[in-house]
């Protein structure tokens, strides 16, 4: 077993070259990262589901459902799976739940480790790319069954618009146009998505096509959790425009989810759309 | 048969002390001193490009004087083993004086080694706490010791000079306008040095996000020396880990 060992400010910290905070990492305390911690079988760890993400032309929107699971069991009911990667970027995960958290830690660490150096933050384009290489350096417990599949959405502050990436678990990134899904729901939210999408949606009217999409993935997903009225549990959703990140706050979540609720009573596949 | 040339430890040591201290000394000031809110960092710095004051970590500033090459080395190292701490254990973990402990091994360590030149730097780490009693500053000399300064740190040029007019001047509930205009008129020599001249960044404590550094940009530093007070400028962003150093902001903003 490795222990992991804490550097001192040596000369070792001097000499570097990097501006990687991970590629520091691997050099200087390797068992620290991630992709060295979690040997064994896959069962093992909670798999976290469905996140979905919503280009507007303001603002890129993302939400995950709340629930982790492990076989048939519910691990979690409030987990979080979306966050805020920095002032102008969020990153869901989906896949195994333990792993996916640390690989998030370490992300938001590399970004503000790189604009610390630099005094510059990166690029959209430089973060995605970042987040490509930290997935490939996960491949060989990928292949264990360890999946971490990350949903990157943020505002390109040179280009003035929201973009999102989705990525393999080799570390292949993909730009999607207007939104995208991960997870085991995303089939069917992706499904709901399609019909629901429009490119110009305000932010709560994103954050409520989020809510349907993520309903409909909950309906016919075991591992997605939907809303918990009773508990009070409900989707995070956070927002990336100009003007920064911003979680949306529960009581506005809560509020779109009680009216698509209200709304199913209804019709309960949720709203329909024009046969053409 | 050469007799090799003896030098006593005394004499080697007060040689490279002499050869770092003079290095420093004909550099521009850096104050750093503790107002309400914070602690301001303010250098006197010509250049737009090339900065004396950083940020270091969450609620952690560094400011530095010398040899540019060494101080910026020196804050990157400071930057990694920041960063390093903050993973390996908690972001909490990360303490101002965790940092200056290990800048002071480093540097007294490059001092008393034989085979190179002694750093001719002299830093201050400088943290600011969630109340105006856990604010910390600390001043490191280029042979490794370290000074815990209570309210006001001054590194570089007349340190000395500037740190007494400073320091009776000083009040650590004075306002981050009243903290700015002593601190300038500290570093000024002949006339009253202009925006141009100067680097000022805070550790805000009142900051929403949990990074407390800031860097002041040239309207609100007037507005400062002038003896307004500015308007607050608070970001709607709620990021748990991040808030926006103004130097990529404004780099940003020319884009």
């Amino acid at each position: 077993m490795t222990t992991r060992r804490t550097p001192g400010l040596g000369r070792d910290l001097l000499d570097e070259h990097t501006t990687s905070f991970a590629d520091l990492l691997a050099r200087v305390a390797p068992a620290a990262l991630p992709a060295q911690r979690a040997p064994g079988s896959a069962d093992l760890a909670p798999t976290a589901t469905t996140i979905v993400s919503l280009a507007t032309p303001h603002a890129v929107v993302m939400a995950g459902d709340r629930r982790a699971t492990m076989g048939s069991t519910i691990a979690q009911r409030d987990i979080e799976k979306v966050f805020g990667a920095d002032e102008y970027s969020l990153i869901g995960i989906a896949g195994s739940a333990g792993l996916a958290v640390e690989m998030v830690r370490l992300f938001r660490v590399e970004l503000e480790h790189y604009e610390k150096l630099e005094r510059v933050p990166l690029s959209l384009d430089g973060k995605a790319n970042r987040l490509s290489a930290l997935i490939r350096g996960n491949l060989a417990l990928a292949l264990q069954g360890f999946v971490v599949v990350p949903i990157l959405a943020g505002w390109d502050l040179d280009r003035g618009l929201a973009r999102i990436f989705s990525y393999d678990a080799t570390g292949g990134r993909y730009e999607e146009s207007h939104f995208f899904a991960v997870g085991s729901g995303s089939a069917y939210a992706r499904g709901a998505l399609k019909k629901l999408y429009r490119p110009d949606f305000s932010i709560p009217d994103a954050v409520t096509a989020a809510v349907q999409s993520l309903i409909d993935a909950a309906d016919d997903d075991a591992a997605t959790g939907g809303p918990d009225l009773a508990r009070g549990i409900f989707p995070v959703v956070w927002a990336a425009s100009a003007e920064g990140v911003e979680r949306i706050p529960d009581a506005a979540v809560g509020r779109a989810v009680e009216a698509v609720v209200a709304a199913r009573r209804g019709r309960p596949d949720g709203p329909g759309a024009p046969l053409l | 048969m050469t007799v090799p040339f003896y030098v006593a430890p005394e004499q080697l040591m007060k040689d490279r002390a002499d050869y770092a201290r003079s290095g420093i000394a004909r550099g521009r000031s850096v104050i750093a001193l503790r107002y309400l809110d914070g602690i301001c960092l303010v250098a006197e710095n010509r250049s737009a490009a090339l900065f004396k004051v950083s940020e270091i970590y969450d609620r952690i500033g560094f400011a530095a004087v010398g040899r540019y090459n060494e101080f910026e080395n020196l804050r990157i190292a400071g930057i990694r083993h920041a960063d390093l701490r903050g993973f390996s254990y908690d972001r909490r973990d990360v303490t101002a004086l965790g940092l200056a402990n290990a800048y002071a091994q480093l540097l007294g360590t490059i001092f008393s080694a034989g085979g190179e030149k002694p750093y001719e730097v002299e830093l201050v780490v400088a943290e600011v706490g969630e109340t105006p009693a856990g604010d910390q500053l600390y001043r490191i000399t280029y042979d490794g010791s370290i000074a815990d300064e209570t309210e006001v740190a001054v590194i570089g040029g007349s340190a000395d000079r500037i740190a007494t007019t400073v320091a009776a001047g000083s009040d650590p509930a004075q306002s981050l306008s009243a903290a700015v205009r002593l601190a300038v008129a500290a570093l000024s020599t002949t006339s009253p040095l202009g925006v141009d001249a100067l680097e000022v960044a805070v550790l805000d404590r009142t900051r929403l996000q949990s990074r407390k550094f800031r860097r002041l940009a040239d309207g609100e530093l007037g507005e400062l020396l002038a003896g307004s007070a500015p308007t607050p400028r608070r970001r709607r962003s709620r990021a748990p880990e991040r808030g926006s150093d103004a130097t990529g902001s404004a780099v940003r903003a020319e884009s």
